[in-house]
């Protein structure tokens, strides 16, 4: 399937993104297609760069240079790693912030129901639990319809149960809304688990693009998946890691 | 689900088990007392009456509660109690009406533009380092002692307060829900209606409440230097003829206006701002 949509027009087009922090170069002339549909996972060791590069994806860092292509469809959302949803605004009201039109409180209720939020519409952010916040910004990211959304470790300051739920959920968003998706994340399962295409991130540019041709829903005992992790946890030094430190 | 599992014995209980150990101590206030507010100065007034009582307290010094309520019926039947009251009320709540609107007004325009800010903002913290009550002798030169006057340094005294507050809160808005308007493409007057207003309502508020006793403040003090009406005005008579009882009356009534202005504000607040749930609640 992810094959089929590579074929058409990518959502995702960017060339030669570079972005300096004084000295430090973090984007070193960084090159990413992302096909319609396609749900990619981006890893890195912290500090690689991959929230800079979704905010750069997000047109929210106005200090990117590039080779003049860059590519983004025209709805797009994010999803951040804290909720935030705005404490004096009702749930519904956060998850329809900036949508307009007569259609809009049905679709931001029809929106929580399918986050699996519905009838705490009329609550305040505060009564919610860490994980109900976070389908609530996910909620809020479907009300436009997105054709790319941007997840910057949406599930990181979640326990591990709930996190497997959201996982799922995630997931069965996507089966029926098709965005692109760029999920950045620290935690290698999750990354094989979820992607259809897992990249790695280091010295500023992607240095690994893996296919993990495994259809969904995948379960994380699955042995195939043992394999990629294995090929991510090398690319990401965690090996070498063990080994300089024992010696 | 629960049959393989022996069910704990229901007499043993959590502190029979661990006796030693302490209970958890609470760090939060803890419940609300019911009319709490109204305690402390219940508390005064009982002392206040029982040293009266006593005979503790000579009349001359500090007349009995029940005296100062007298004093306070008979000035209102048959003294000028009643016009002094609405005459001192008019100058504090215009005088706040003023000082809330411009202060609000300013701190908006200094708070949500760099122009504004450059030009506004150190103006009025160099005013702020003047005391307003100083600026009497200036503001007489130029007003005369009407009431034109008397409203214009009650509204500078309530303004500081709450600019002060109102501005610090728009610009100490979340950097992360400015990024989130980015995201959701607010404009920018939704940006302000929808994120900057509503997130420096607290802050407003503080200033408000503090404005609200700044302008009774500002009101003893002019109405006992230059005025011909008014609260302090008859207190400042009742000086000459060594009438505490007046005084006190006056003082009372400015006391009760001060904690009814106060009240009225919280009130107003909590209503305002049910989202919040902090240690006041």
């Amino acid at each position: 399937m992810a094959h089929d949509a590579q074929q058409l027009e990518p959502a995702v087009r960017v060339r030669g993104l570079v972005r300096r922090f004084g000295d430090r170069v973090v984007l070193d002339g960084l090159d990413l297609d992302i096909a319609r549909g396609e749900f990619v996972a981006l890893l890195g060791k912290s500090g690689s760069g991959k929230t800079t590069l979704l905010r750069t994806l997000a047109e929210l860092d106005h200090d990117v240079e590039g080779d003049g292509e860059f590519v983004t469809p025209e709805r797009l959302s994010v999803v951040f790693q804290d909720s935030r949803l705005l404490p004096w605004r009702r749930i519904v009201d956060n998850v329809l912030l900036g949508a307009t039109g007569r259609e809009a409180p049905a679709r931001g209720r029809n929106a929580l129901a399918e986050v699996g939020l519905a009838g705490r519409e009329r609550a305040w952010p505060s009564e919610l639990s860490g994980g109900e916040a976070q389908r609530a910004a996910l909620a809020r990211s479907l009300v436009w319809e997105p054709e790319l959304l941007l997840a910057d470790e949406p599930f990181g300051a979640l326990d591990a149960l709930t996190r497997t739920r959201m996982h799922a959920l995630l997931r069965e968003l996507c089966e029926r809304h098709h965005p692109a998706v760029l999920l950045v994340t620290h935690d290698v399962d999750e990354a094989v688990v979820l992607a259809d295409r897992v990249l790695v991130l280091a010295d500023g540019r992607i240095r690994v693009d893996l296919h993990i041709d495994i259809r969904h829903p995948r379960s994380y005992r699955d042995s195939r998946l043992g394999e990629y992790r294995e090929q991510l946890l090398n690319a990401l030094g965690v090996f070498e890691d063990l080994q300089t430190a024992s010696a | 689900m629960t049959d393989t599992i022996a069910p704990p014995s229901p007499a043993i209980t959590a502190g029979e088990l661990f006796p030693k150990r302490r209970k958890r101590r609470r760090l939060g206030p803890g419940k609300r007392i019911p009319y709490g507010t109204f305690i402390g100065p219940a508390v005064v007034l009982a002392i206040w009456a029982l040293a009266s009582w006593l005979g503790a307290l000579n009349w001359r010094t500090l007349p009995a509660p029940w005296t100062v309520v007298t004093t306070g019926i008979h000035l209102w039947h048959t003294g000028t109690l009643k016009p002094d009251i609405l005459v001192s009320l008019r100058r504090a709540a215009l005088g706040f009406a003023a000082g809330a609107s411009g202060g609000i007004i300013l701190a908006l325009l200094s708070g949500l533009s760099r122009v504004g800010e450059a030009l506004i903002d150190s103006t009025v913290q160099v005013k702020r380092a003047i005391p307003s009550l100083g600026l009497i002798p200036l503001f007489i030169l130029w007003m005369g002692i009407g009431e034109g006057f008397k409203v214009a340094i009650i509204a500078i005294g309530v303004f500081i307060p709450i600019y002060i507050n109102t501005f610090a809160a728009l610009i100490g808005i979340d950097t992360r829900y400015v990024e989130l308007a980015e995201v959701v493409q607010l404009s920018r007057w939704q940006f302000i209606k929808e994120v900057v207003i509503p997130g420096a309502l607290p802050g407003l508020f503080i200033g408000l409440r503090l404005g609200v006793v700044g302008s009774w403040l500002s009101l003893v003090v002019l109405e006992q230097i230059n005025a011909t009406s008014g609260l302090g005005y008859m207190m400042y008579q009742a000086t000459n003829y060594g009438q505490t009882n007046v005084i006190c009356v006056g003082l009372v009534i400015y006391g009760i206006f001060g904690f009814a202005s106060d009240r009225l504000v919280r009130i107003t607040e909590r209503k305002v701002l049910s989202w919040r749930t902090t240690l006041s609640n």
